[in-house]
């Protein structure tokens, strides 16, 4: 017999359910009291490095109904390119900005919106630098496990032409799927579930 | 945002998540899973600065009543009704080490099985002095505890007569975006376990008991409230003696 590795298994995820928002936005579902406010509704303040921007998006299943009750979080470096974690070890996060952000799709309309800042670019394993993104994680009623993907710039052009993961899509026409539209100071990306035009979803 | 401790950052990338061990996104006993799951296979990449990173929340978010669901919506000098439980239990890694000072978000059904929330109409009654949410951070061994009541079973519209098993869900970050996770814990010997179609999307048997907690006499309060244990694992950190680059940079 060899030795034993050890390791435990990590606890298998389920679907977040129809009634994610009681647990994670309890004020939006009309649970007052409980908490202050909404964690991550407020992402900026008013001494927050880096120029203002606005995230809002969709999310649609595969037949293009919209997806009314998901919750979506997101992750991003800080203007400078600096993640505010205690695991970033090369230097301080703008401290006025959280680089995390929560939001449920809207049961009216279905749309989600982040005040956000654009991010700096932050490096990929080997040094390269990665093109500016944000990292969105999405639950709802029907996904069993978090999905990730990510929403780059549509005007970081070569910077997006260089960035290592955009590198490795194979099939090209499904690049667009990644980058947001703009207009102004404020950027749309449309999540699509499944389908033809299905958005590129991570395994990291 | 954060509290920093003086313990030195854990930055290597993850452990490869096992994908055969969490549900599949296509599950069509669970029939919502049918049209939003995504049919294209996942991208794959070795986790980033922008995976290993993530939030981490300190302690003055938390409300002195976030960890107690029995009393943080109730009326003053009144309480929730219903089976007085205690939940605890330790968030460790897949090494097995503590994760500590991570944020928990919990939420439930009351006992009759009725959410608080305007989408649901089971006619079961709203328990006025029941919200159904709570959170808590782990210490540095990695332990949380909360207080609620046990959560009844519910109908749900999938086949003609689904009923959840009596479940509470559970939210979880990790020190990484990419351990970020949600499940749900059930109660030991609930029969319903295993006819329900969302536990069943998870494809083998002893994930499912993963998901499982045992009462735990031990810590049981007498004359208040039962205890159940559930212990809750995150993905491992891989070392990061031998990465081409420490910092990335």
């Amino acid at each position: 017999m060899v030795q034993e590795l050890g390791y435990l298994k990590e606890t298998p995820s389920q679907t977040a359910g129809p009634y994610v928002h009681i647990g994670l936005t309890p004020n939006y579902s009309e649970i007052g009291g409980v908490y202050d406010a909404d964690l991550g509704t407020s992402m900026v303040n008013d001494k927050t490095h880096g120029e203002r921007i606005t995230v809002v998006g969709r999310i649609l299943d595969g037949a293009g109904g919209l997806v009314k009750d998901a919750v979506i979080e997101i992750w991003q470096a800080d203007s400078a390119g600096l993640y505010n974690s205690p695991s970033e070890l090369r230097g301080t996060a703008d401290p006025n900005f959280t680089g995390w952000g929560r939001c449920p799709t809207s049961s009216e309309d279905g749309t989600f919106r982040f005040e956000t800042i654009k991010p700096g670019r932050v490096p990929f394993k080997d040094g390269r630098k990665m093109a500016p993104h944000i990292t969105l994680w999405i639950v709802a009623r029907g996904i069993n496990i978090g999905l990730h993907t990510r929403m780059y710039f549509p005007e970081e052009t070569s910077a997006n032409a260089e960035d290592p993961l955009l590198a490795r899509i194979e099939h090209k026409d499904r690049l667009a799927t990644l980058i947001a539209t703009k207009e102004g100071s404020v950027y749309t990306f449309d999540v699509h579930l499944q389908g033809d035009r299905e958005t590129v979803f991570l395994d990291i | 945002m954060s509290d920093r401790t003086n313990s030195k950052p854990e930055t290597g990338a993850f452990f490869a998540r096992d994908r055969a061990w969490h549900p599949p996104a296509f599950a069509p006993g669970y029939k919502t899973s049918v049209l939003r799951s995504p049919q294209r296979a996942l991208l794959s990449l070795d986790g980033t600065i922008s995976e290993i990173t993530g939030p981490v929340f300190g302690h003055s978010i938390l409300g002195e009543l976030d960890y107690d669901l029995i009393h943080n919506f109730a009326k003053p000098g009144e309480s929730a009704i219903g089976e007085r439980i205690i939940v605890h239990g330790r968030v460790l890694d897949e090494r097995g080490r503590p994760v500590p000072g991570v944020l928990l978000e919990f939420w439930q059904a009351n006992a009759g099985g009725r959410y608080r929330h305007k989408k649901e109409t089971y006619l079961a009654a709203i328990d006025p002095n029941f919200g159904g949410c709570g959170r808590a951070i782990t210490d540095e061994q990695g332990h949380y505890a909360f207080r609620t009541v046990r959560p009844g079973a519910y109908p749900w519209p999938n086949g003609v007569n689904d009923w959840r098993p009596a479940h509470i869900h559970f939210s979880v970050f990790g020190h990484g975006f990419a351990q970020r996770l949600i499940t749900q814990m059930y109660f030991e010997g609930d029969p319903m376990i295993w006819k329900c179609p969302i536990v069943g999307t998870i494809p083998d048997k002893q994930a499912i008991e993963q998901l499982i907690a045992p009462l735990d006499w031990g810590n049981t309060i007498p004359m208040d409230a039962r205890a159940y244990k559930f212990d809750i694992v995150l993905r491992g950190r891989r070392s990061t003696l031998f990465e081409n680059r420490l910092e990335g940079n």
